[in-house]
This record gives structure tokens, sequence and C-alpha cells, in this order.
């Protein structure tokens, strides 16, 4: 990913920043730029969403993503936040068979990747079971 | 609005086509197509082509050209469409949409991928493009994976078992080893799927489609000029397409797609034919739990109950509705932008009664269902007999 | 010095490599090892973790037990000799993952393992002249070593976040007075583009270790004019298990004194964490007025020494985050070929 195009959402990635509708009162994650439900009608301000949720559902991938081969076998899921919004995360800390469909989990800050050995490093969240 | 014909298919041999390139697969494909429809070239006013991702997978962005330029069409308007792997259903409704308006008569839709002039980690990678590169792909997601997280959601919810998704796997390539153009003609097991390599939990290695060389085409005319060409129309009574949010996160429900849900409700509104009034379908299987999903979103059996449907042997050819009788994605191959057109020309094929040892008796009424991503588009299409 | 510590939060990788599992992959004698550097297990960083997320876990931890607002806090020093970049601070990865930006000042400090320490002072000097009204001062590290060189059993993972501010209602101990003693002395050191650090062997004991930790300890004493009776607790830098004993015995503390902090045996050296870590886990456990003498160590080298003084404020608020003790025991197992897969020491 190109320095700017993760640079810009540092924010987003590093502290769930995403957005809360004046108008609705939803709570939008990853961040919009419109509100979905109140469209030209949505007051979008930023909001920072609480860092805790549950296990929606999940995968241990072993076949990794590119750039994830070292961690391979990882567990990915979906959480639901607190605040309501779903988010894919990678769940660290976490050995193949502890994982299950409702577990709490927490949102900490974890290495992501990296642009090969000379390039930036991304850091963002990932969840971890608590 | 006029009533829209298939008049033409054409397929090439799917598969690991090593010898043959992206340009050489597309004339193949058309050059049947337009022989099966009986037209000359010159009567051709316009074409599009499905194609997903011809920049990662041959480093050639505007291949609208090269398919008009080495068909010798040249200056017809060409138009390449992408909706990810629903790029050949899209293209179908493109053409579909532009003869009915009256703008054109003779129209040519295509599909193609080639993709295996990359490695299968830049093949994987190029997928996981259709995907949300922001917020999926870069904390880890991979295609499968997210495809998997809907298996592990429908397990939890429905009590789907890994058995019922094997057996999605074991027809389709029984149904495939009857189709000359499929990339697998091998039968297998449900131990076999079950002791597949561990992809992506719960997704094993034959639960997954291959990665294919492929292309399609059909050619459509009004209907009313359809007889001038064939005895056998195949009428596209109706066409629906939806979007859906492209992560998978975002969406209400992780056991259904939305897009195939509103895409269907459309098609079958305008063909005026409820799924009872289906014989037979051609899913989006490019995993075994997609065809489970599939069948249910498109109101084949009730919600959760596509595993079970499967289990009974009612997708089977001479079950209550054949699905996949060309071995689909998984058997046939999924050559991704050319799937779509893929479909249509099975269920043309089975309509006209040509489909030989895959047949489905008597069937009047069939469907193609093309999805996009993790089902951030799907699009429908109902096809009927000609009177 | 009218200053003291607002909050303060550690962070420790969850993983642990035994003593024997490395031993019996170098054919050491994996007793001898135990005894003679008071050793047991060390923490091991997991994939994803790295001096810098180390840093914001310890970070987000501190500012857990204040209630202050990030934005107050005017400068962040991060302390290390592994962080991620050779260039391209730490501390902005830091500062902008509490939400402290974009109103402070922010570096990277490098002082072998003390590198931690000097933050806390440097904080100290600006909020005494009312530059800032609160700094963070971290020191965390993934300490790299050879493998097969007898660091590999004691460089370990972890990293220790404290929040100094003036001295008022919300301090949990005041920061009584710091003394450091520095001398050029190369008992330990890393080349420019260099995977793993250099030592001197024994030469890091005696002219090195001892010489600056009693030297900087006495001249705090000698500065307070206090004695080693009027510390509760005693904390030194930890590059092994003996060395905080020998050096507490000479200057006339017992064990007691020493227990508390007494952590590397259980997670190895953490380098620029480990006397912020042992400092931490003295506050956890302390009471109400009793007094810390704590002394770092960097190779290369110099110590920092301070004298700290736990207020009533600590009761209540050390519980709102995870203490050191919850992460000593929060700990798998891994052999050495996970260790050498997580350490990223496979080449594809």
């Amino acid at each position: 990913m190109a320095v700017p195009r993760f640079w810009r959402e540092i924010p987003n990635r590093y502290n769930l920043v995403g957005a809360r509708c004046g108008n609705c009162n939803k709570v939008l994650f990853p961040p919009r730029y419109i509100c979905p439900h109140c469209r030209r009608m949505g007051k979008l301000e930023p909001y920072r969403l609480k860092r805790r949720g549950k296990v929606l559902t999940y995968t241990v991938v072993h076949a990794a993503a590119n750039g994830f081969e070292d961690q391979a076998p990882y567990v990915l899921a979906i959480v639901e936040l607190e605040d309501g919004p779903r988010l894919t995360a990678q769940v660290t800390d976490c050995n193949t068979d502890e994982i299950k469909i409702g577990d709490e989990v927490e949102i900490v800050f974890r290495r992501m990747g990296e642009d090969g050995q000379d390039g930036v490093i991304y850091y963002g969240f990932k969840a971890r079971r608590v | 609005m006029r009533d829209v014909a298939i008049i033409g298919v054409g397929l090439t041999k799917f598969g690991e086509l090593w010898d043959v390139s992206f340009r050489q697969m597309m004339m193949e494909a058309g050059a049947r197509a337009i022989e099966d429809a009986g037209i000359d070239g010159k009567q051709i006013d316009a074409m599009y082509v499905g194609n997903m991702s011809s920049g990662q997978f041959i480093r050639q962005e505007h291949i609208s050209s090269i398919v008009a330029d080495h068909a010798g069409l040249v200056p017809i308007p060409s138009t390449r469409v992408e909706g990810a792997c629903a790029s050949g259903g899209l293209a179908l409704r493109q053409a579909v949409i532009a003869v009915a308006s009256g703008i054109h008569d003779i129209i040519v839709a295509g599909g193609i991928e080639k993709m295996t002039d990359v490695l299968t980690g830049q093949a994987t990678g190029a997928l996981a493009t259709a995907a949300d590169q922001e917020w999926e792909v870069f904390v880890g997601a991979t295609f499968p994976g997210l495809y998997a997280l809907m298996a592990r959601r429908h397990m939890y919810e429905f009590g789907t078992t890994e058995e019922q998704m094997a057996m999605v796997a074991v027809k389709n390539h029984h149904n495939a080893c009857f189709n000359t153009c499929a990339q697998y003609k091998t039968e297998i097991t449900v131990e076999d799927v079950l002791k597949s390599p561990p992809v992506t939990s719960p997704i094993k290695l034959l639960d997954c489609s291959p990665i294919t060389d492929g292309a399609a085409c059909v050619i459509l005319a009004p209907a009313e000029k359809a007889r001038k060409f064939t005895d056998t129309p195949i009428m596209v009574a109706g066409t629906g397409q939806a979007s859906d949010t492209i992560a998978l996160h975002g969406r209400s429900s992780l056991t259904s797609l939305r897009a195939t849900i509103e895409a269907a409700r459309t098609a079958y509104k305008i063909a005026g034919v409820k799924p009872d009034d289906i014989d037979l379908v051609e899913v989006h299987d490019c995993f075994t739990i997609a065809e489970i999903m599939a069948i249910e979103d498109l109101g084949f059996c009730k919600k959760g109950e596509g595993g079970k449907m499967t289990e009974q042997g009612e997708t089977v050819i001479g079950g209550r509705i054949p699905v996949n009788t060309s071995g689909g994605l998984k058997g046939k191959g999924h050559p991704v932008g050319a799937t779509g057109i893929a479909q249509a020309v099975e269920i043309v094929q089975q309509l006209r009664g040509e489909a030989g040892k895959r047949q489905s008796d008597g069937a009047e009424i069939g469907l193609t269902h093309n999805v996009g991503g993790s089902g951030g588009t799907a699009v429908v299409h109902v096809l009927r007999r000609g009177d | 010095m009218d200053v003291g510590v607002v909050g303060y939060g550690v962070y420790i990788p969850r993983y642990r490599i035994r003593v024997e599992e490395i031993a019996k992959v170098w054919g050491d004698d994996p007793e001898s090892i135990k005894r003679g550097l008071l050793i047991e297990e060390k923490s091991v960083p997991a994939p994803d973790e790295d001096t810098a997320t180390i840093a914001v876990e310890a970070a987000r931890n501190a500012l857990k037990q204040t209630g202050i607002d990030p934005h107050d806090i005017e400068a962040i020093y991060v302390g290390s000799e592994s962080h991620p970049y050779a260039v391209k601070p730490t501390a902005t990865i830091v500062a902008e993952a509490i939400e402290a930006t974009p109103d402070l000042t922010a570096a990277d400090y490098e002082f072998a393992c003390k590198a931690g320490t000097v933050g806390i002072q440097t904080c100290m000097g600006a909020v005494e002249a009312g530059m800032i009204k609160y700094g963070m001062a971290i020191g965390a590290d993934t300490a790299q070593s050879a493998p097969g060189d007898a660091l590999e059993y004691t460089a370990a993972a972890g990293g220790c976040a404290f929040i100094v501010g003036k001295n008022g209602g919300n301090t949990l101990a005041a920061i009584d007075d710091t003394y450091s003693y520095t001398t050029d002395t190369p008992d330990f050191w890393r080349r420019e583009m260099r995977s793993y650090p250099k030592h001197g062997g024994r030469f890091t004991g005696k002219p090195a270790y001892f010489k600056h930790v009693l030297a900087a300890a006495n001249g705090l004493l000698r500065k307070l004019q206090l004695t080693s009776q009027d510390f509760a607790h005693v904390v030194f830098h930890q590059p092994n298990g003996k060395f905080p004993l020998l050096a507490a015995k000479e200057l006339g503390f017992s064990k007691e004194q020493v227990a508390l902090g007494l952590l590397t045996p259980k997670i190895g050296n953490t380098y620029s964490g480990s006397t912020m870590i042992s400092l931490a886990a003295v506050l956890d456990q302390a009471k109400p007025d009793e007094r810390i003498l704590a002394v770092s160590y960097g190779s290369g080298a110099g110590s920092d020494a301070f004298s700290i003084t736990v207020r009533d404020g600590i009761e209540g608020k050390r519980d709102a985050a995870p203490k050191v003790l919850d992460y000593v025991g929060q700990r798998v197992m891994i052999d050495y070929a996970t260790y050498v897969k997580f350490r990223k020491l496979l080449v594809r």
C-alpha cells in the first residue's frame, strides 16, 4: 500500500476513528463520508469507537494472504464492536484451537505488514481474546 | 422495450491452457458462437466483454479494443464490463439492455479470463482485489477466507455440515465428467473433500473452484428477428442486478447474499415466474458454501436448508431442481470474467436439449446466477425456450 | 524537585521460551546457565509485535491509570535499542496511537538499556521548568541476540511507560531527585547495519555495570543524605538475575528490599524496559510513604538513579490497568523452532 494511502487513514487504523451521524446517531466504521442511512441529511462527525467487541464468525487461514505468510496459520474474524459496527480483524495471540463464536475481544495495536524490507511498516488493529 | 433472444453460443475448453493466449481464447469462443448462430461477422453491431482483471493477469487493459481488433470487427463499439467475478453476467446484461433498447440488433456478449500467465500467489492476490483492499485484505483476509467466514456462521446458525458442503463438490465434479469443456473430469468422494488440505477453515482445497483459463460468448438478437437465424432461440425472459457493500462485515447478514436476493427478485418479476417455475440453474459456486447459500437466496428452499437440500439429492441431474449441470465453477472451472457468460451457454444448451449426457429432461426455464466478490454484485438471468 | 509519577503502564508479550529449550539447541548445560545467570525463561514478542506496538500497549495502560486528556501530554520520549526504523521515530507512532498529537514534542532515545530512564529525566526537567504539563517516557525493547550467543538466554521483550507531571492531587508517587553517572566505557555495542550486538564478556561486569550502578546509587544517596535503610525497596537494571543481587548487597540492601522488583528470572532482560518494568512492579505493591531507589544501567556506559516516594494517590488508581505480575503470569511456552519463526530468523 502506498505511503499516502496508508498515512491518511492512520487515525482510523490506530484508534478506530469512525464517524457518528448527528442525524440518525448511528456509529459508522470503517470510515464513511456520507451516512448510508441519511445520505445528504446526515451529519457525520469523527467518533472514536470503544475497543471492545465479540466474535461473530472466524476462520483459521492456512493459505495466507500476501504479506501474512510468516504468521500462517492465523485466525481471522468478523468482530461486532460494542458501538455497533462490525469489522474484519486478525485475532492475534490466539492458538488456532482457542477461538470460538461469541468470544469477547479487545482491539489492540499491532504490526500489520510492511512494504518490503526497505519500505514503511504498517501498523493497525487486531483483535485479542479477553 | 424489445424482447431479446440468444441465437448462438460458444465456449473454449476450460482449464490450464498453457499454449493458448488471451487473444486466441477470445477468438475461439467468438468464432464458435458466430458459427452456432449462423450469422456473418458483418452483421454484428456491437460487443460487450466481461473481464475482471486483465491488468493484473496479463498486464493489459483496454482489451475491448484488442477483442474488436482481433475479431476483424473494428470499428464497431466494443466495451469492457467489470464487476469482479460477475463481469461476464454484467456483460450479458449490458448486451441485453442494448438490444432491448433498440440501439443495436446483433450483439456479442463475451467473457474471458487468462489466469495462468501469473503464478498462483499473484492470481489469488489479483482475485483478492475484488474484496475491500483497505478494510479486508489489508488486515489479512483472503478471498476464500471471506467465504469461510460465511460458512462458519452458516454452520453455527443452521447446523450446515462440512459433509453437506463436500456433497456440492462431489455433485459438481460428477456433472463436469459429462462436459467436454470442463477443467475437472474426475469423480471425487465426500471423504476426498474432507481430507483435502485445509485452505481456510472450514474450507478445504476441494471446496474451492480452481484457477482457470477460458472464454465464452453468446450472440443476442431482437426476438422478432431471432427466427431468421435459428429454430431454437432462447429468450432472455428476465434480467436482474443488485449491489451490496463491498466488505462482508458491512452487511447485516453473514449467511445470505442480499445482492442475490434482490437481483433474483427483479429477474423473476420481469420474467413473470416464481422459483418453483425454474427447471434448472447455474449458480455461482466459487466455494461449496456459495452454492448452498445461492439455492437458499434464489428461493429454491427455506433459508438454512440448502445443505439439507443438497444432502437429499434434490440438486443432482434428475433431481427436483438440477444445480450446476455444467459442473459449475467447481467442476467446469472458473475463469472469472468468462463465468457469467459460460453459465448462459450451459442453460442455452440445456434448453435446446443439446447437453448430451448431462441433459436435464424437459427443461423449459433456466436461471443463471453470477456473483462478484463476496457478494458486492450479483446478476441473475432467467432464460426460456422460445415458443 | 516538585515532580511525580502521574501514571505508569507496562506490557510484556505472552510468549516465553525456557533456558532448557535454548540450551538443547546449542548443547549447553541448562542447569549451569540457570544458576549462573539466575534465569529460567524469557519473554518473546509475537511476530506482529515490535518496540512500537509494545510501547503503545504500555502507554495506553499508563493512561488508564490517570484519566488525563492525552492531549495534555506535551512530550513523548521512547527509549529503545530496537526501534523498528533506523531513521523515523517510534515516538510519533506512540503519540498518534494514544491521540496525543499534534501539539507536543517527541523523540526517540538510544542509550542501550537506560534510554527509557533518560526520558524520565528529560520529562522531569521539562515539567519542572514549566515547559510541559505532562511528559511520557517509555522504555521498550525487543532485544536482539545472535543465535548461540550467551545473550540469547536473556534478551527479551517488554516495555513500560511513565507519565510525569507536577506533584499534586493526581500523582501516585513523588520523584524526590535523580542523579546520573556517565563515562565512555565500551562494554556492549552494535555497529551500524549489524543485526546483533557484541559485548565485552566479563568486561561488562565490574568496570561497566557495577562501577556505574554503584556510583550512581551512592551519588544519589549522598545528594539526598540518605542510606539504604531509608528505602523500602530497591530496583536495579537486570541484565540477568545475579547482577542486581550483587549490587544490592554491595550497597547494603537486603534481599527483601530487592525482592519485589526482581523480574529477570521470569521474563528475561527487557533492556530499555528492564529498570522501568521492575519499578512498576514495586509500585504495583508498595504502600504509601514507602521510598524506592531505582537505578538503571545503559552500556556504553551510564546509570540514572532515582529516589521515589509513594503517595496516597496510588491506591485505587494502580488497579485500572493490568499489573506487572498479571503479565508475568500470562504465558504461553514456545519451542525453539517457533522462536526462530517468531523472531524472523528464517530467510525466505
